[in-house]
């Protein structure tokens, strides 16, 4: 069996006019996590669910766990975890009841069924609220639900779909490292977010953009490659240089973080840094290791989480999710 | 990696997501208490509602009265036609003419003529002379004459069947030996009471109503409520989600037949002459029928007020061409085309035989099949319908 989870060419998904997903290719290896990162609409939830069989794409060569989709998809689902986006457990069934049924409907007899949900409970600190219902939980116990849930069957493929959103940083560490012992155990993990510390994680992810796959590979390769040096700019009347530096052609991107501005300068001009001195009025002017918003900046003009493409400072300063 | 726990027996894997749906479909509905009330309440409120509002046997009409015969015949015809408590006389008139103007004026809905020689009438009157039969009264002058408003047509039909009773009554304790031939509808019915059909009819509207409207929300609130996206990444198959569905409502559709039947067999007084047993499974037959209607409307709706749409388009004639409110031999064809369509329709035939005539299973058997055909095929239908995706 080949080493790939995922293997897709060309998979591409229609809704009418509208392309959400243009021929991407994708080939996941085993035992990976593996990200998709992009704004709002990209296409991550669309491919998630072409790669669960739940929707049929409109054209491509899909293989997920040597499975043909989408006429194999009956046979990948004991093989397969899926957490929506959307909290899909029932909101009037307590916690316990909830992971009963889907053992259940995952085959478990009543015995394995118990021995399966308690271990899951005390997995994932749930044991205490049992019998609480789940549409009383807060964001963070709901995921950790919908983890469980997803994972019940032990599936060698899971997928995760913006599974974060609707939790606080400490929750959310705690959620990775849990995806880390599932990795660590031999799981192969694809996960769409568009939090630049979760994708940071992963070991190598696709950036998205309007259904297309801009870049791809490790953090470290797309950081080393990503086409452009990450300067800051530390002094005064920051708003008013920033203004002039993106009317230059050579500066791809500029964004305040509090009293510095960062400056993405294209790799095609001379010599960046002594480029960027000259039009800075003395500042100070230091070269940083890039980020992955940078990358992300760099491949696609745009901020993870601002669909349009020019945001304005304010917004970019509030969006920054690290 | 420990898949060893999954159950590959087909059908025991089966049998366990069709018992886990049930289970949660129970537990949700145990938990919903608005719905958990409807299914108490629905039947007792329209059944006392129907039971007492819905009566088709008119009492008390005020009448008026023409009596130009003013003698002990005259006063023992009167006595006896207030006594069927049809009519009231609540005015006296003079003259037919008076009595007219009466009526067109609205002050009474019909009025009693009793002519002069009310006496000579009698005496040839087939009721009161053994030796001229008993069934050609029509050639003979009638004793008396019912003046009466026909804009209202169960008014006039209840005057009408009148026409017939204080004669025969009359004859009948006069003549002891001549004894009045009833018709067989009577022997089940002899008090002509509207609620002994109207009940058993109630149980086939209310059980469309709420069978229907219970399933028919089933399926697209889960896919409203976002849970339909992991469901169907899940190994679950659709015949089993359908099953899993329907099966919490069975109990639920004969809790609401026990109420119904057992209310008005209370508070009514509707027989139940038929066999239990027999009623189990007419009653299982249409409850089946009508919520896999619910689950193929639930299939084709995309939100909740799309299903309760369909359930209210399916509703409106089960109760007005079912045979509850007007007889399915009287409708014209188109419409009975459609009202053999419906599963209410079949039930009613079925139910108001074993309620009140005793009905055999085998007597009824067509309805039976079609009942059970009508399950089979909207489950397959349903079954079909609900494809595992999204698109």
């Amino acid at each position: 069996m080949s080493d790939l989870a995922i293997n897709v060419q060309k998979m591409t998904r229609c809704f009418g006019n509208n392309i959400a997903v243009d021929h991407l290719d994708l080939q996941i290896p085993r035992g990976t996590i593996y990200g998709f990162l992009g704004p709002n609409g990209c296409g991550k939830s669309t491919s998630i669910r072409m790669l669960t069989g739940l929707l049929t794409p409109t054209s491509g060569e899909l293989e997920v766990l040597g499975q043909r989709l989408p006429e194999e998809a009956e046979a990948l689902r004991l093989r397969i975890g899926y957490m929506t986006q959307k909290f899909s457990l029932y909101d009037n069934l307590s916690i316990r009841e909830n992971l009963s049924f889907v053992a259940q409907i995952y085959g478990l007899n009543s015995r394995q069924s118990r021995e399966r949900v308690n271990e899951l409970l005390a997995l994932y600190a749930l044991d205490k609220r049992q019998t609480q219902l789940a549409g009383s939980l807060s964001g963070g116990q709901k995921q950790r639900l919908a983890l469980a849930a997803a994972t019940l069957h032990h599936p060698d493929l899971l997928f995760l779909d913006e599974p974060t959103s609707a939790v606080d940083p400490e929750n959310r560490r705690e959620f990775w490292e849990r995806l880390f012992d599932l990795c660590n155990a031999g799981t192969t993990i694809l996960v769409s977010t568009h939090y630049m510390d979760e994708a940071e994680r992963c070991h190598a992810l696709a950036i998205l953009e309007n259904g297309v796959k801009r870049a791809d590979g490790s953090p470290a390769e797309l950081m080393a490659t990503m086409g452009a040096h990450v300067l800051e700019v530390e002094g005064n009347d920051l708003r008013t240089l920033k203004s002039q530096l993106v009317q230059c052609p050579q500066v791809l991107s500029a964004a305040q973080l509090g009293t510095r501005l960062r400056v993405l300068v294209r790799d095609q001009t001379e010599q960046p840094q002594q480029w960027l001195q000259a039009q800075v009025n003395g500042r100070r002017i230091e070269a940083v290791r890039p980020s992955l918003e940078d990358v992300f900046v760099a491949c696609t003009g745009q901020h993870p989480t601002a669909p349009a493409s020019v945001t304005s400072p304010a917004a970019e300063q509030g969006e920054r999710h690290v | 990696m420990s898949e060893l726990r999954i159950q590959h027996n087909p059908l025991l894997a089966t049998w366990r997501r069709v018992a886990a749906i049930v289970v949660k479909e129970i537990r949700q509905l145990a938990r919903d208490r608005m719905t958990f009330g409807m299914i108490v309440m629905i039947p007792l409120v329209q059944l006392l509602l129907f039971g007492y509002a819905i009566n088709t046997d008119v009492r008390h009409i005020p009448a008026g009265l023409v009596d130009l015969n003013q003698s002990s015949y005259s006063r023992e015809l009167i006595a006896i036609t207030e006594a069927s408590q049809t009519v009231d006389f609540v005015r006296v008139y003079a003259s037919a003419q008076e009595a007219e103007q009466a009526i067109v004026r609205g002050d009474v809905k019909a009025v009693l003529y009793l002519p002069a020689d009310l006496g000579q009438r009698l005496a040839v009157h087939p009721a009161f002379n053994r030796d001229s039969g008993r069934s050609n009264s029509q050639t003979l002058q009638p004793v008396g004459q019912w003046l009466v408003d026909g804009g209202d047509t169960v008014i006039a039909a209840s005057i009408r069947s009148l026409r017939q009773l204080p004669l025969d009554t009359l004859a009948g304790r006069a003549l002891k030996d001549n004894v009045p031939t009833f018709e067989v509808v009577q022997f089940f019915n002899p008090q002509q009471r509207s609620v002994v059909n109207i009940v058993p009819g109630l149980l086939a509207i209310i059980l469309t109503m709420t069978m229907i409207m219970f399933t028919s929300a089933a399926i697209v609130r889960e896919r409203e409520q976002g849970n339909m996206e992991f469901l169907i990444a899940t190994p679950v198959k659709p015949m089993e989600l359908m099953i899993g569905k329907i099966v919490p409502y069975v109990l639920v559709g004969l809790i609401q037949v026990g109420i119904i039947l057992g209310i008005g067999h209370l508070l009514f007084s509707v027989p139940v002459r038929g066999g239990l047993l027999t009623l189990l499974v007419a009653a299982l037959l249409f409850i089946f029928a009508s919520l896999t209607l619910g689950l193929v409307i639930s299939t084709i709706a995309k939100t909740q007020l799309q299903a309760m749409q369909m359930t209210v388009f399916i509703l409106m004639p089960s109760i007005l061409l079912s045979g509850f409110m007007f007889p399915y031999e009287a409708m014209p064809q188109p419409a009975q085309v459609i009202s053999e369509a419906l599963p209410a329709t079949h039930f009613m035939r079925m139910v108001r035989g074993i309620v009140l005539r005793d009905a055999l299973l085998w007597d009824l058997q067509r309805d039976a099949l079609w009942l059970a055909a009508f399950t089979l095929g909207g489950l397959v239908f349903a079954a079909l319908r609900f494809k595992k995706r999204l698109d």
